[in-house]
């Protein structure tokens, strides 16, 4: 079983990538759990989300402690919120971020572990002229992980944003370029 | 054939009422009720049930809609939550010693105050008494399932009563999770067609319902609701029969997970029952002979199979997701330790009261109860019954 824990702002989309993240799971024959923590809802806020990915029916219900994956959406958070907490050395975290491997390294005090970094807002505004985070993240994640394919990935996402995107079909393409670019410039430091 | 998908337990909780298609569905669409009436409303915008959908003001008017409607002779269903719940608490009542088998999603979450909309049991127990049956379900699937069996009991000629099906707000309503479901058609064939033998728009024979009821008939009338709550369970156990024939899904009174020859055990409702079966896969790795009751059938109350099933154990603990508040013990312990007197087996106990607005229960914290469980089982003595699990507590 892998557990992934993300940390977002609250309007960042770090719940609706994790909800995405376990359909892209689901699809590929996995048992999933995608799920956020609710707490005070507010624009802004630190939140945090969850997801279990099994090739066995999934039992536990409670939040990840000693998650084998932490995706930090906004890096902001990393002076702030214990990103790290009980994250497994041989996972690895992956933070949008355009800060010198050496901030990293010192903000995330004795975490020993594979950090991989990626410009989500860089991808975001090339690719969908405005910033959303989540979907560069989301393809991060994958592509970190290796949960599934880049081709898989792809082909799933397009059919789950013509269902998402029902009603506005222009930001469609928009969205896969921003998974498209993600794939590939998503790096360990 | 089964249906793969991945739904949160209220989608889940809506696609079934959504299978069943019920005459009508009255709720209060906004919090403190769930997302489920939201997602209801949304099929019965789209045409895709044909169930008249009242929009009501408030959830006391939601359970009086639901009442007149099955009244009337129409299958009436909603939805509610904590508060939502508790302002129903008048019709609640109504609604079961009409004797009305309404069917109702309960997500439970801790009644306020101080505000608090997370999950625990403390709505459900501030009904227990209420003439319910009431059904707790461990995840999605659970949620989903029960709900298809709840027309088929509430139905029966025997029971004539209202049915709650019970799920963890947040940790199981809103997680999306794997679930099986099954065909439109497939459950509209197993949870058949309603027909009410008495009911108001019949022209031909015409009642009063709720008339007063004084001295001379008020008790006889509980004592039939008392009645109708014991003929539930061998109803509960026959519609369970019945869907595992139909889906191969097998449902009783209480699953018993790794008990028949466990030392120790823990007992508790929705969710947590799922954790705790991790818990008792690792520490059975480590040769502890650990064990799980997991309680669904809670109104009525299996007295006899509970103290059947727990009379070998060495110790065992009652979790309670909501305290009574009595200085004495939570809901689901004082029904547990009293089934076990009554039927004469003695098995040393103890009480936990956990999880109390949306405190998370972690694998760690159950682990921490079955230590504590071995050790009464080495030396027979239980200390303190009444405890907490999870609770911060200010250092000296």
């Amino acid at each position: 079983m892998i557990e992934i824990r993300w940390h977002g702002r609250g309007g960042q989309g770090a719940k609706t990538a994790s909800l995405l993240l376990a359909d892209a799971a689901f699809n590929t024959g996995k048992y999933i759990q995608g799920f956020p923590e609710y707490g005070p809802e507010r624009m802004g806020a630190p939140i945090t989300a969850y997801n279990r990915i099994s090739d066995e029916p999934i039992t536990i219900h409670s939040n990840i402690y000693d998650p084998d994956y932490v995706v930090v959406v906004d890096d902001t958070l990393l002076e702030s919120v214990p990103v790290t907490d009980g994250l497994k050395e041989q996972g690895a975290i992956v933070i949008n971020t355009t800060k010198s491997p050496e901030y990293l390294k010192k903000v995330l005090k004795g975490y020993n572990g594979a950090i991989y970094t990626i410009d989500a807002r860089k991808i975001s505004e090339e690719a969908l002229g405005k910033y959303f985070p989540n979907t560069p993240m989301l393809a991060a994640i994958v592509k970190v992980t290796g949960i599934m394919s880049d081709e898989e990935l792809l082909e799933d996402m397009k059919s789950s944003f013509k269902h998402k995107f029902a009603k506005k079909p222009e930001v469609i393409d928009g969205n896969m370029k921003a998974l498209e670019i993600a794939l590939k410039e998503v790096k360990k430091i | 054939m089964s249906i793969r998908e991945r739904l949160s337990g209220n989608e889940a909780t809506a696609v079934a009422m959504k299978q069943i298609n019920p005459d009508v569905v009255a709720a209060f669409p906004i919090t403190p009720s769930t997302e489920i009436p939201q997602y209801f409303s949304t099929f019965v915008a789209n045409g895709e049930v044909d169930t008249e959908f009242v929009a009501v003001e408030s959830e006391h008017s939601a359970m009086s809609a639901t009442i007149g409607a099955e009244a009337a002779g129409a299958r009436a269903m909603t939805a509610t939550s904590a508060n939502g719940l508790s302002l129903m608490w008048e019709m609640i009542y109504i609604a079961s010693s009409l004797r009305l088998p309404i069917v109702m999603a309960l997500v439970n979450r801790a009644v306020s105050g101080p505000l608090n909309i997370h999950n625990d049991h403390s709505d459900a127990m501030g009904v227990r008494d209420a003439g319910w049956i009431m059904l707790f379900s461990e995840n999605n699937q659970e949620a989903y399932d029960n709900m298809l069996m709840a027309h088929r009991i509430a139905e029966n000629k025997d029971v004539l009563l209202p049915v709650m099906i019970c799920q963890d707000g947040f940790i199981t309503s809103h997680s999306i999770e794997n679930i099986q479901l099954e065909t439109d058609e497939e459950v509209r064939k197993f949870v058949g067609q309603y027909k009410p033998e008495h009911y108001l728009l019949n022209a031909d024979e015409p009642i009063a319902v709720g008339p007063l009821d004084v001295q001379a008939y008020l008790f006889e009338h509980k004592a039939q609701q008392a009645e109708a709550m014991r003929n539930a369970k061998k109803v509960i156990k026959k519609v369970a029969e019945d869907f595992e024939k139909w889906t191969g899904r097998k449902y009783e009174f209480f699953e018993k997970y790794k008990l028949d020859d466990a030392e120790i055990a823990i007992i508790c409702m929705n969710s947590t029952a799922g954790t705790t079966k991790a818990v008792v896969d690792q520490l059975r790795q480590k040769g502890v002979k650990a064990g799980l009751l997991k309680l669904r059938m809670f109104r009525p109350f299996p007295t006899e199979e509970i103290s059947e099933a727990l009379a070998h154990l060495k110790a065992v603990a009652v979790l309670d997701k909501a305290d009574s508040l009595n200085a004495a013990g939570g809901a689901l312990f004082e029904d547990v330790t009293s089934a076990m007197y009554v039927n004469g087996k003695h098995v040393p106990m103890v009480n936990y009261i956990y999880g109390i607005g949306g405190r998370d229960t972690t694998e760690k914290q159950i682990e921490s109860v079955y230590s504590d469980l071995a050790e009464i089982a080495k030396n027979g003595k239980v200390e303190n019954p009444y405890r907490y699990l999870g609770l911060r507590r200010r250092e000296n």
